[in-house]
């Protein structure tokens, strides 16, 4: 459902990615650690479409990049920024996406997203009242809203407290056993090696590891991370 | 279970995007009060500082009108993407499988509503205060010629103002940039504006008419081609 073969992005005279592959299918879940500025987030966006690659090539739900809407349409994005407009309710917000996305029942759509998440019960609060957490379980609920088949997460659990976050790994599994593809970005280990199939350390723009999740000792991989990232640092 | 779809076409995602800026400003109503109230002590210093026995209001009326129009109009233009930034909801819309020609669509269809309301509070304030006195078919062909003008400069302003969103002075680029691609539009409404208010309507007022609608059209043209090549990729 995604693959990548030495896919590449610079700004300027920096290489954020520098020579990417990677494939998945249909109910993986890539998590990919790494230090600040290792080009994590270059990666979500460039495979969201919202930035061409340099080099290299990429196909995303069969379909090579720079896609179009076809590419886009399978395409969940979650970012660290909530994407959200602080003066519509969280209905609005969650129904507009839904409508974007030509959802044939936005209404209804965006209700079970919310409550998927956890969150009905505040739908027609302003989005501008909430906490930051239940802003960003919104923000969760709007990238889903579409059932996504490639779902693409750059620190998804920020500002989660622990019923926000049992939701989203609730959430994560239900559109992995649908059949998803899902990457995650993250800095926290225990997250990543929670819900992972494969596992990823993204350095200078490249992985300098990868491999199954099946089989791997946390604690012996902590312990390996925090050397490869402190060599980083 | 996969939602039901039908991917929303250009016209209808624009329509839903338009709609969302709409309910945006609905609830703040921050820019509409700003450029209503800037309009309306503009007409008001204009006339203060007017010396009657020099200038008659016939003359004066219309560059008061358009002066007004055109620079309350960019103050409105001004927070068309700033909105989008706050908390990259631009991402959300630019992830969605939508045509970029939509969202500008969208976005300039706001634009045209929000500043047609503004004239709407301008156009009997200059009236008023220079006590211009019109038949019911000048009026009529006064707000053909408000509608005309006012596609142009939003359709004008929303690329501009995608363009300037990012730069640290946006305030200061938008009128910059915008200004000088607005006179044509400006100088043709404000000729026919002479013709109409001073009882003149007819063949005159037609030809300009008939430029301002040329203007449009290469101008909506122009700008919706255009601005996918403002967004960075």
């Amino acid at each position: 459902m995604v693959e990548a073969r030495g896919l590449t992005r610079r700004f300027g005279n920096r290489w954020a990615l520098a020579g990417i592959d990677l494939s998945l299918e249909a109910g993986d879940c890539l998590a990919v650690f790494g230090p600040n500025g290792a080009g994590k987030t270059t990666l979500l966006r460039v495979l969201a479409g919202l930035l061409d690659p340099t080099g290299g090539s990429a196909r995303v739900g069969g379909i090579a990049l720079p896609g179009g809407a076809a590419t886009r349409a399978q395409v969940g994005l979650i970012s660290h920024h909530t994407m959200l407009y602080p003066a519509l309710t969280v209905r609005e917000n969650v129904e507009f996406s839904a409508r974007l996305h030509g959802l044939a029942a936005p209404h209804a759509a965006a209700a079970e997203a919310l409550a998927r998440l956890r969150v009905l019960d505040r739908a027609d609060a302003l989005v501008r009242t909430l906490s930051r957490g239940l802003q960003q379980r919104v923000s969760i609920a709007r990238a889903f809203v579409h059932a996504p088949r490639i779902v693409l997460l750059d620190e998804p659990y920020t500002g989660l407290d622990a019923t926000g976050a049992a939701a989203l790994t609730t959430a994560l599994a239900e559109l992995r056993g649908a059949g998803a593809a899902l990457i995650l970005v993250t800095h926290h280990l225990e997250e990543g090696l929670a819900i992972a199939t494969r596992l990823a350390v993204m350095r200078d723009g490249r992985f300098v590891r990868a491999e199954q999740r099946e089989g791997v000792d946390p604690a012996a991989y902590a312990a390996e991370y925090r050397e490869l990232t402190a060599v980083a640092g | 279970m996969t939602p039901v779809r039908e991917m929303p076409g250009t016209a209808g995602a624009a329509w839903t995007i338009a709609r969302k800026d709409l309910m945006v400003e609905l609830r703040t109503r921050v820019a509409f009060l700003a450029a209503a109230v800037f309009a309306v002590l503009a007409a008001a210093i204009f006339f203060y500082a007017w010396d009657p026995t020099a200038v008659s209001a016939l003359d004066l009326a219309p560059g008061v009108l358009w002066v007004i129009f055109t620079f309350s109009g960019l103050l409105a233009l001004n927070r068309s993407f700033g909105a989008e930034l706050t908390d990259r909801a631009i991402d959300a819309l630019l992830v969605a499988p939508i045509s970029r020609e939509a969202v500008f669509l969208g976005k300039a269809l706001a634009n045209l509503i929000f500043v047609l309301g503004v004239l709407v509070v301008t156009v009997p304030a200059v009236v008023l205060f220079y006590n211009v006195s019109m038949s019911w078919s000048a009026v009529a062909a006064l707000a053909g010629v408000v509608v005309l003008a006012a596609v142009g400069l939003v359709s004008v302003g929303t690329l501009f103002s995608a363009m300037a969103v990012n730069t640290r002075l946006a305030e200061l680029l938008l009128p910059t940039i915008a200004l000088p691609f607005l006179v044509p539009v400006v100088t043709s409404a404000a000729q026919a504006t002479v013709l109409v208010m001073g009882g003149r309507p007819g063949s005159g007022v037609w030809e300009w008419i008939k430029l301002l609608t040329a203007f449009d059209l290469v101008f909506v043209a122009a700008c919706t081609l255009a601005y996918p090549f403002t967004i960075e990729r």
